[in-house]
């Protein structure tokens, strides 16, 4: 985990073989609309492109150097403090990861109801992102504020949508930035059944938002553009997966949790705050909705399958990564059908947590967060203290993708204005949602042309 | 008359305050509560120009700004000249959250080495360059007023951004956590379950939330005016309800970098040392963690 880093991209021209061209430079030193401080560079020569550079500036804060000696039950409380947007995602996998380090065997609701409060933070973190962040840039709007003087209804149902998944989240976890209910074990408290009943109304409203959103992101334009990436994402037979599952790949990677570092790396590159993973034997790949997507769609409820057919939307349409807004919205609509039914099926049986022996140990946790694969590693000692911590945000397991594609389309869109093309830069590393306080990561264009 | 009114309020309509939120180093989470004030948003749009705010939108109007809210700790060079930048066209600046206000959970660096630590995270140290310390933005500028919480309250900060805006003064409690848990009817969670709380010296604004989930308060709010943590920590050790390493740990985490709360932390760990070394372990009986609770029926 990290933060300050740069990319750089080489694309075959040995720098001054060309001379006489000139230099442009387009410059975005701040890349908005993104969860922390990011920046680009592009410099192209003729009709080549030089080198692309997507530079992560966040300032580090070595959570993992932090968290040796603190004990196992605050890893959860601390991590979630690396990133406002997901706080639950880290505590999931952290307290996943005490508890196959202690052998804890959960009962299925607490299992149920850390899915629940899972799906609050999916609903909240992807309604920011498609109506916040993302849909303005097809729009062609600033922002949402904006957005909102010419769609107000749009605008205003998506302020809905998004307070109803920070509701839920409140509900089951006291607030919905840094919850305070989750523990290793379960939950400090059992929410109150008919308190959760109260949510059932709001959540049909938000799967009937949800619904409209999928119609109207459906009806955006999309640039033409697909890359064969390799997707990695949990996999699970019976449910479309959050909590658990094995990770897989469209290229044969099928493995078990503990498994996960005998495969993926992290590289550290010159000059960088953000460490960036890769896949031992291939390098780049993809985590977040498109890949959940491409593997799971088929255990998805069957309205949501309905939704995607009616706006024609195929697995194969993960292969572009604009249409990921699309994904986000079925998956805000899985997210609501899924809290209504765990709502409807629960009963507060208790317990809230299961007791358990300390014990040293060795802990691997992972998760879907709404950006894709977050994997925790923890070595306990017998007093219960952490030794070793380690942490994958997915943002860092993205960044590789996120320049390749970069280079893809500034070879797209190379005769473009520079306007457009740093606008198409910027929101090709939106398409990814990264969260760069999570990753520790902006958009300087650089071009070299042959005209005098 | 009417003609005159509805003019004034064009007027004041064409000169909107101009608010700023910058971000140093942090989690995004204060910032989002601005974002998460669903019901409010518009409206605060329509009576405040939001001029930069990099997390919402690409429009960036130049300051000065009336209003600069400032997230997150000061830990590298690039970040200490900025603040001053971000100072110099503020006309108030308001620390929102734990790590502008007192260094985050990352000011846990300022008692180890930072070399050691950026050399357990990163291959290769020498690409890193951060200060040896976390610290909060009023080390290095003059902070108008500072608003507590890792994360903060969102309808505390819709108060401050209204003061300000009406130039007068947050109308803020800073009393202890127990004074809102009470009024909101909770039982003690420390006097009936034993729990080991940090409400009496934690300031109030999270709605007194663990207590109500049955736990004990973690201090995420950070010290109330009149914090005492020494007297707190040595009453619960005493009453075995939490050991000195205990009381040690909480009160270095979201608020480490607060003096009150550091220095009483490190009087409990000498506490632990010297009792171990004389062989007290009676001393150090007590909850070490929220492990030892039991599942009451009331969950």
């Amino acid at each position: 985990m990290s933060s300050d880093s740069e990319i750089k991209i080489k694309a075959g021209i040995r720098p001054g073989a060309q001379s006489g061209l000139k230099t442009r430079t387009i410059k975005v030193d701040y890349l908005a609309r993104v969860e922390g401080e990011g920046s680009l560079y592009i410099r192209t020569k003729g009709q080549e492109i030089e080198e692309v550079q997507f530079k992560i500036f966040e300032p580090p804060r070595y959570f993992e150097a932090l968290l040796r000696g603190r004990d196992l039950t605050e890893a959860c409380d601390i991590t979630s403090r690396i990133c406002g947007i997901c706080p639950i995602a880290y505590q999931m996998s952290a307290v996943q990861a005490m508890e196959s380090a202690l052998g804890i065997e959960l009962t299925n609701e607490i299992c149920e109801l850390r899915r629940l409060i899972f799906c609050g933070e999916w609903i909240e973190s992807h309604t920011l992102h498609v109506y916040m962040l993302h849909a303005p840039d097809f729009l062609g709007f600033e922002d949402a504020i904006t957005m909102a003087k010419k769609y107000p209804k749009v605008v205003s149902q998506g302020l809905q949508l998004k307070k109803i998944g920070n509701d839920l989240m409140k509900l089951v976890g006291g607030r919905e930035i840094h919850p305070i209910n989750v523990k290793v074990g379960g939950f400090y408290k059992l929410p109150d059944p008919s308190q959760l009943r109260k949510m059932l109304e709001p959540l049909k409203q938000a799967r009937d938002i949800a619904a409209e959103t999928v119609r109207f992101v459906a009806n955006l334009e999309f640039p033409d553009f697909e890359r064969d990436y390799e997707f990695v994402s949990f996999f699970h037979p019976k449910e479309y997966p959050i909590n658990s599952g094995r990770i897989i790949s469209n290229r044969g990677l099928d493995i078990e949790v503990p498994s996960y570092l005998d495969h993926f790396q992290e590289l550290h590159v010159a000059r960088s705050n953000a460490l960036h993973s890769v896949l031992k034997e291939r390098g780049e790949y993809l985590v977040g909705p498109l890949a959940r997507y491409f593997h799971n769609e088929a255990r998805l409820p069957e309205n949501v399958r309905e939704c995607a057919r009616d706006i024609n939307f195929e697995v194969k349409d993960c292969r572009n990564p604009f249409k990921s807004i699309i994904v986000r919205s079925l998956e805000i609509l899985f997210a609501c059908e899924e809290s209504l039914r765990i709502i409807e099926a629960y009963s507060a049986r208790g317990p809230a947590f299961v007791n358990y022996e300390v014990k040293a140990g060795i802990g691997h946790g992972c998760t879907e967060a709404p950006r894709g694969l977050l994997y925790h590693r923890y070595e306990i000692g017998s007093d219960g203290k952490i030794k070793e911590a380690k942490i994958i945000p997915p943002t860092s397991q993205n960044q590789k993708t996120i320049e390749s594609d970069l280079f893809e389309v500034v070879r797209h869109y190379f005769s473009s204005s520079e306007n457009e093309l740093r606008h198409r830069c910027e929101q090709t590393v939106r398409n990814y949602d990264p969260c760069i306080s999570c990753a520790t990561h902006f958009l300087k264009i650089e071009r070299e042309d042959a005209n005098p | 008359m009417r003609k005159k009114s509805s003019q004034a309020r064009n007027n004041r309509a064409k000169i909107k305050p101009k608010l700023a939120v910058w971000k140093f180093a942090s989690c995004d989470g204060c910032q989002l509560s601005l974002l998460d004030c669903e019901d409010e948003l518009l409206g605060i749009a329509e009576i405040i120009e939001i001029a930069n705010f990099a997390e919402a939108s690409r429009h960036v109007l130049p300051g000065p700004y009336d209003l600069s809210l400032v997230e997150g700790s000061i830990t590298t060079s690039h970040d200490a000249d900025r603040i001053k930048d971000v100072r110099n066209q503020s006309r108030h600046l308001v620390t929102i959250g734990a790590c502008a206000t007192s260094g985050g959970v990352q000011a846990l660096r300022n008692y180890a080495r930072e070399e050691e630590y950026r050399k357990y995270v990163y291959a290769q140290p020498d690409y890193i360059s951060a200060l040896a310390t976390s610290t909060p933005i009023s080390n290095h500028v003059k902070v108008d007023f500072e608003l507590q919480g890792c994360p903060i309250n969102k309808t505390q900060l819709l108060e401050v951004i209204s003061a300000f805006l009406h130039g007068r003064k947050p109308n803020i409690n800073s009393y202890s956590e127990c004074v809102d848990c009470k009024l909101d009817g909770n039982v003690c969670v420390m006097v009936a379950h034993g729990t080991p709380c940090l409400g009496p010296i934690t300031h109030a604004g999270c709605g007194s939330i663990c207590p109500r989930f049955n736990r004990g308060c973690y201090g995420c709010y950070g010290p109330q005016d009149s914090s005492n943590p020494r007297a707190l920590g040595d009453w619960m050790v005493s009453m075995k309800r939490a050991s000195p390493d205990f009381v040690s740990r909480s009160l270095q985490t979201y608020y480490t970098g607060n003096k009150t709360f550091h220095e009483a932390s490190e009087d409990f760990q000498k506490n632990r040392e010297k009792a171990e070394a004389l062989g007290e372990t009676e001393s150090l009986v007590g909850r070490d963690t929220d492990r030892e609770d039991t599942n009451r029926k009331d969950t």
